[in-house]
């Protein structure tokens, strides 16, 4: 069976010599439970970003689109053309024109679905989809300028490089806000735990009397701390994780919002917080508390 | 056990004690006397490394006091107790838990079996769980002096510890602290009770020492 770290035990009933101490006591659990509320969804959030870059990459990877104006007279005859060059173009698997209902629904929800599409002059849209070994763009361009001199080859590289730079920023903004609250729950605990040694002085005083040593008086502070932001922290990631399973479903917010949350494993990272939590506030207090009593004493 | 030699102390730039060369025996009993801030309970701080000499050198069973780490003073405070005029109890714990903080501290609990017997032999075997601010003046003095033998040290410091009692407390008192030199403990007892020096004398061969003029002297023929 496994067992618990011998400072959370409490078998030498270290922690019963600080009194039960007030405000200190919640303010610890809030602030922990805040933090791993806060971190749940800075942690949804940077998921949800990599699995948008992810999603935004794959849907753009390995296509282009070539954008055909010309006469309406040559329309045909350029679209055919440009389909011969793409046909024997290595590292192209497919091409085919969209047809008139397809651009239409592209258009739609710009001018709405009643627009007469064969009376504008559109430029036909040629759909391409590279294989594995994909193609020699600038080659290609040079063909079709020989070919349809009014093609225009799209590999959507002006799309796709900001939407991944975006998806990046926005996982690394996630990431960055995780750190940012693992550093004020420190931060915080730390001047809870300073203020609750401060208080304590005279129990310090004593402890040093009958000969306790620093680190034994620490750790009856660290353990407090600890538990308590253990349990703060446990009951803030509860309530986030709740809070991102309530999140509406991909289908009804659609969007940006689609993917936010959690996916399969992806619910167990948040579960992680507690711990890490104990942990911040275990080196936290450990370090204020030793520092204090040199201090005090 | 605990040596002096050539000790000064200053504090706030005034020199409080200054030139003191002393040597505590196994087994021997001291009383300290003075008038209120001649420095008898910063002599006994020094006694117990809570301060440092800034002259002179203090051995703590026969390490420098200077060279010990934190840690090694609290290992020296084990085998030293101390008994203050205010106690210096943990008002949220009961009179037993208190008594055996030492123990506790030092990873000893278990070693606590003894514990009716010390309370019954200070007269507070009926007061276990009882807090300390529900104690007497009294009761609290005994406990003080429970907790700080209850480790078993080789020497007994007292800071005024009759400071707050009625004559029969203090003779009851002196009674424990004579007992326990009897048993081989160093005793040293500040106070400026000169009575109670009188009635000890008649107990146990005490010294007296009284701090005057920032400096220790051998007191003698006035007592």
């Amino acid at each position: 069976m496994m067992r618990l770290p011998a400072f959370l035990r409490d078998e030498g009933k270290g922690d019963s010599v600080v009194p039960p101490s007030g405000h200190t006591a919640w303010l610890t659990s809030f602030t922990a439970a805040a933090m791993a509320f806060l971190a749940v969804f800075a942690l949804a959030l940077s998921l949800a970003a990599g699995s948008l870059a992810a999603r935004w990459q794959a849907s753009l990877d390995r296509t282009a689109t070539v954008r055909l104006s010309a006469p309406e007279d040559q329309i045909d005859l350029q679209t055919k053309a440009v389909l011969a060059t793409l046909a024997t173009t290595p590292g192209i698997a497919s091409a085919r024109a969209m047809t008139d209902d397809e651009q239409r629904a592209l258009l739609a929800p710009w001018f709405g679905p009643d627009l007469p599409v064969d009376t504008l002059p559109l430029p036909r849209l040629i759909e391409i989809t590279e294989d594995s070994a994909g193609y020699d763009g600038e080659g290609l361009r040079q063909r079709l300028a020989a070919e349809a001199p009014g093609a225009v080859l799209d590999d959507h590289t002006r799309w796709r490089r900001p939407l991944a730079v975006a998806a990046t920023r926005l996982r690394l903004l996630g990431f960055m806000s995780i750190v940012l609250i693992g550093t004020a729950t420190a931060a915080m605990i730390t001047l809870a735990a300073s203020a609750a040694l401060a208080a304590n002085a005279q129990v310090i005083r004593v402890l040093r009397l009958v000969g306790a040593r620093d680190v034994y008086i620490a750790r009856a502070f660290v353990r407090r701390f600890t538990l308590r932001a253990l349990m703060g922290a446990a009951a803030g990631t509860g309530l986030g994780m709740v809070g991102v399973w309530m999140l509406p479903s991909a289908d009804s917010a659609g969007g940006f919002l689609t993917g936010l949350g959690f996916q399969g494993a992806g619910w167990l990272l948040p579960l992680l917080l507690p711990p890490l939590t104990a942990a911040v506030a275990y080196a936290a207090t450990r370090a204020s508390a030793l520092r204090k009593l040199r201090e005090l004493t | 056990m605990i040596a002096l030699e050539n000790v000064a102390y200053s504090y706030g730039g005034g020199e409080l004690l200054s030139d003191m060369s002393l040597r505590l025996a196994p087994g021997s009993f001291h009383f300290l006397t003075g008038p209120s801030g001649a420095g008898k309970s910063t002599f006994l701080k020094l006694c117990y490394g809570e301060l440092l000499p800034t002259a002179g050198h203090i051995t703590l069973f026969d390490r420098d006091v200077r060279s010990l780490t934190r840690d090694d003073i609290a290992y020296t405070r084990r085998r030293i107790g101390v008994v203050h005029q205010d106690c210096q109890f943990l008002d949220h714990l009961p009179l037993a838990a208190n008594v055996t903080l030492p123990l506790t501290v030092a990873g000893r609990a278990e070693n606590a079996g003894d514990l009716a017997d010390l309370l019954g032999w200070v007269g507070l075997g009926a007061l276990a769980q009882a807090l300390p601010p529900s104690l007497s003046g009294g009761e609290r003095q005994r406990a003080a002096l429970a907790r700080a033998i209850i480790m078993g040290p080789d020497v007994i410091l007292a800071d005024e510890p009759t400071g707050n009692l009625d004559w029969e407390m203090s003779l009851r008192l002196l009674t424990l602290l004579t007992e326990l030199n009897r048993m081989g403990k160093t005793v040293v007892v500040a106070t400026h009770d000169l009575n109670l020096i009188r009635q000890a004398k008649s107990l146990v061969p005490a010294r007296v020492l009284r701090i005057s003029k920032r400096r220790i002297h051998l007191a003698g023929a006035d007592l």
